[in-house]
């Protein structure tokens, strides 16, 4: 199949690539700012045979994706920070029943209700388990439309891989800008794909059960056990763009919109002779924490740049410890920063001011 | 000496296959083993067994998947319409009914159970009411009737301070998506045939594709009650059967 470019938001692109990798079950709840999501799906999830339900709450939503998820169907539901906050319940029991599913969080200013501009303040709640017990969700934070697109693919792909929630991070600036996306060719799944746990009615075979209470003497332990190593095993799914780090004195770390807005102000400083570079991870969860190692070894300098009031820079710290610190600059949310925003503090921060 | 029987005796009341032959949790007592029966007598008598998805809900009754030996999944406190929602959705070919308590349904979860009922989700919600928190130990419960006490309501239930029980079968009656909605017992033969046939029409709504079931069964906590098995089952035809009446409150289509 050819494949035509379309003209699409960054939200749209979720839409059309969770079709097109294969979701035929759709639940969410309308909150800015993604509601692009839930209308264009409303029709065109039943034109391709799917489902559509409009909860009464993010938390029905959410409760809906884990019963589609325990019968192994590839589901999907979508929101914004607030609602995202609703979701956790659901998300820690599809962690501790092992379900797959994709979440998606165009993430808004907080904290409360905020505001409806792009912010980056749920990095902790998406990276570091968000709601309770000890869990991990894999997050991929997209940064132009057409990884909105190509990374809702990969999300199904590692839910059912791992049998675990999936979250896309964007905000609200890559979901409501509009660029040229490439699609992919529509993906047939797999009908082996669960096959070992779904629930589909037992027919011949033993009844299947899909739980998180584990209340036997040493079972919760021996859970635990089993979704550790897995959170372990994540870690080989690393992705993150590495853009002109090699020479670099001073390493940008900077993820989804932020990053490639923080990329434009580290090209400009290239041209302008300044030794810098940008480390994008794609992947929060796991986080590049290796590339980060090395890059402090060959003995970099970090600057941490956030839509938020510094929570990655955390993370880059616990990486690089011991060999070298970030600086940090954090943007208020409820502000839409340009590249030029950006290049004071990156000259300074390359300086060791 | 043997123990087998010297004539050959006729078996006239055997265990559903599809019920496990396993020691029950259950408190001396409880109903939650007749209703357990009689929804797997159903599953069988309607041929569903290999194409259901059963969804347990939080309290003594999530231990459901122990005793029914369907496909089952755990639902979080309150979410069993969500969660069989999702399951329905996902597969709309497969039988789906959740099982919750009144905590679970009534309280934590009344938004979920309103809106699938008013959806008309095709599925089976069988909704046991004793009145408390079971497995919490003994709370007030949205249904404890007044002057009841628990360890939340120590002096009894006071309708100024706590509100009054909440009829939840003759709400979920109002609502236009509900096919079939009734209100049983099971504390006599007499009310437990009746609620076998509540939930045979329940499930049969479902296989039709009429809309959806909703059966409430009222039933005993004789632990947390603090009373005898046979006191709690007075109690029920007493002072329960009063305040929440037996009866079917919608029947969309009115067959048998």
């Amino acid at each position: 199949m050819s494949a035509k470019r379309v003209f699409i938001k960054g939200n749209e692109a979720i839409g059309q690539g969770a079709l097109a990798a294969g979701c035929r079950c759709y639940f969410g709840y309308p909150i800015t700012p993604q509601n692009d999501i839930p209308e264009m799906l409303s029709a065109a999830m039943p034109a391709a045979g799917g489902q559509f339900v409009q909860a009464e709450s993010e938390v029905a939503a959410a409760n809906m994706l884990l019963g589609a998820a325990a019968c192994g169907v590839r589901a999907m539901t979508t929101s914004s920070s607030p609602g995202v906050s609703l979701m956790q319940e659901a998300i820690s029991y599809m962690a501790g029943s092992e379900l797959p599913g994709v979440i998606v969080n165009m993430n808004r200013g907080g904290p409360g209700l905020g505001d409806i501009g792009p912010s980056q303040g749920d990095y902790f709640q998406s990276v570091k388990g968000g709601g309770h017990g000890d869990y991990r969700t894999l997050v991929l934070a997209p940064a132009t439309c057409q990884e909105c697109y190509d990374l809702t693919f990969t999300a199904f792909d590692l839910a059912y891989k791992y049998r675990n929630p999936v979250l896309i991070l964007g905000d609200a600036i890559v979901g409501q800008m509009k660029e040229p996306v490439t699609p992919r060719e529509a993906l047939p799944v797999d009908p082996a794909e669960g096959g070992d746990w779904k629930l589909t009615g037992r027919g011949q075979r033993a009844p299947r059960l899909l739980k998180s209470l584990f209340l036997e003497d040493g079972a919760l332990a021996g859970q635990n056990r089993l979704l550790q190593k897995k959170y372990e095993a994540m870690r080989a799914e690393v992705l993150f763009e590495d853009f002109e780090t090699a020479d670099a004195e001073l390493v940008v770390v900077a993820y989804g919109s932020i990053g490639r807005i923080a990329k434009s102000a580290v090209r400009s400083l290239r041209a302008a002779g300044v030794k810098v570079g940008l480390l994008r991870p794609v992947t929060l969860y796991p986080f590049p924490e290796d590339k980060l190692r090395e890059l402090a070894a060959a003995g970099k300098r970090f600057l941490t740049i956030e839509h938020n009031l510094g929570q990655m820079v955390d993370d880059v710290r616990l990486a690089v410890r011991g060999l070298a610190d970030s600086a940090f600059y954090g943007v208020f949310p409820g502000n839409l920063p340009t590249p030029d925003e950006f290049v004071e503090p990156i000259r300074a921060a390359a300086k060791g001011a | 000496m043997s123990c087998q029987p010297e004539t050959q005796e006729k078996l006239v009341f055997d265990r559903p296959a599809v019920l496990a032959d396993v020691p029950t949790h259950y408190c001396p007592g409880c109903q939650h083993g007749v209703i357990h029966r009689m929804v797997a007598e159903c599953l069988e008598e309607f041929g569903l067994v290999e194409k259901t998805i059963a969804v347990s809900s939080i309290g003594c009754s999530v231990f459901l998947y122990n005793y029914i030996l369907v496909d089952t999944v755990e639902a979080p406190h309150g979410r069993a319409p969500a969660v069989a929602t999702g399951v329905k959705r996902a597969r709309t070919d497969a039988f789906v009914f959740a099982y919750q308590g009144d905590g679970d349904l009534a309280s934590i979860g009344m938004a979920e159970i309103m809106h699938a009922a008013n959806r008309g989700e095709r599925i089976s919600v069988v909704f046991v009411n004793n009145t408390v928190y079971g497995m919490t130990g003994g709370q007030m419960a949205p249904t404890t009737m007044i002057g009841q006490k628990t360890t939340t309501c120590p002096g009894g239930r006071c309708a100024e301070r706590e509100g009054g029980p909440i009829r939840m079968a003759e709400i979920i009656a109002s609502l236009d998506g509900v096919a079939y909605c009734a209100r049983t017992a099971v504390n006599s033969v007499k009310n437990m045939a009746q609620a076998k046939r509540a939930l045979r029409r329940a499930f049969e709504v479902q296989i039709r594709g009429e809309g959806f079931g909703f059966v409430e069964l009222l039933a005993t906590c004789p632990t947390n009650w603090k009373v005898s098995p046979v006191a709690a089952n007075e109690r029920v035809a007493k002072e329960m059967i009063p305040g929440f009446p037996l009866g079917v409150f919608k029947d969309a289509s009115k067959e048998d």
